[in-house]
């Protein structure tokens, strides 16, 4: 069997890729989400830290 | 017992779970990678073809792992709102908040999965069916949860509100879980019983518990990311987040 067979998952491709496709791309989306908003936090503390001091 | 009981409300400080969290997340994120790495690989590579769904069926090593884990993560929710309610733990009430966007991401990639099934397998994207439309109501609490939280300025009323939400939310998800015993539903019947048997092949059935692993593992390690950030910007006037951050970030 080719890799193109596999891919083509027996003519559902479409159904199969978008399920997994999807779930991959919200699994990797939300951990960089997660650490953006992790770093700007930390920023926004530290320039809260300096302007009272 | 004294000893054991201290020793855990020690860890439901901010202060002292944060470094906690730090360390755990790390643990958790190479366990996510390895199990759904390996599972990902037995999905496609040693799992046979189906006899009757053909390779369309892979689906399902997505699809299952994510709905149980759109009900366990909703029941822990639950459960930390409980005991934050109970012994008014601010830990508590961050760890729900910390869930329920993993929560409500696997809600929806149950739907959107079982919906890319649904299509070749019966032919239509959605039906009103009970499993579906309970899986659906699941979807709009951690919605509605996470807007009643984030709607309310004063932090204390924010989290009672919310759990409130999460526990009367608790009845649906029995209905989730037996509503393709207690309607006649198109959803198929449970693939894996609560008495244990199951009514699939051996590999399928290892695959699909491999994926439901990682999917538990990267929860936890989302959660403890995410309770961190929760942390920092509730206690933003706490000292010990003054100190650990300083002036640089």
């Amino acid at each position: 069997m080719s890799i193109w067979d596999k891919l083509d998952m027996g003519k559902y491709a479409l159904y199969v890729w978008g399920s997994f496709g999807v779930t991959a791309l919200c699994m990797i989306v939300e951990p960089i989400l997660l650490r953006s908003h992790a770093t700007r936090i930390r920023k926004r503390i530290a320039r809260l830290n300096r302007l009272e001091k | 017992m004294q000893n054991r009981l201290i020793n855990w409300f020690k860890y439901s400080s901010p202060a002292t779970f944060y470094p906690v969290a730090g360390r755990l997340a790390p643990i958790f994120w190479v366990i996510a990678i390895a199990l759904i790495g390996y599972g990902l690989y037995l999905s496609f590579f040693v799992a046979p073809t189906d006899y009757k769904q053909g390779e369309g069926y892979r689906i399902i090593f997505i699809h299952v792992p994510a709905s149980w884990m759109s009900m366990f993560i909703y029941l822990v929710m639950a459960g930390w709102s409980a005991i934050g309610l109970v012994f008014n733990t601010r830990l508590s009430f961050m760890m729900a908040q910390a869930l329920a966007p993993t929560g409500a991401m696997f809600a929806f990639i149950s739907l959107w999965t079982g919906s890319f099934w649904g299509k070749p397998m019966w032919g239509t994207w959605w039906v009103w069916d009970a499993r579906i439309t309970s899986e659906l109501i699941l979807l709009f609490l951690y919605l509605g949860y996470m807007a009643l939280v984030g709607a309310i300025d004063d932090r204390r009323r924010a989290d009672r509100a919310g759990s409130i939400l999460l526990l009367v939310g608790v009845v649906n998800i029995p209905i989730i879980y037996f509503s393709v015993k207690w309607w006649n539903t198109l959803h198929q019947g449970a693939t894996v019983k609560m008495n244990g048997q199951t009514s699939m092949d051996e590999t399928m059935l290892w695959t699909m518990l491999i994926m439901a692993l990682g999917f538990w593992a990267y929860s936890i390690a989302v959660a403890m990311v995410r309770v961190r950030s929760i942390m920092l910007e509730r206690e933003h006037d706490a000292q010990w987040v003054r100190d650990m951050i300083g002036e640089q970030a």
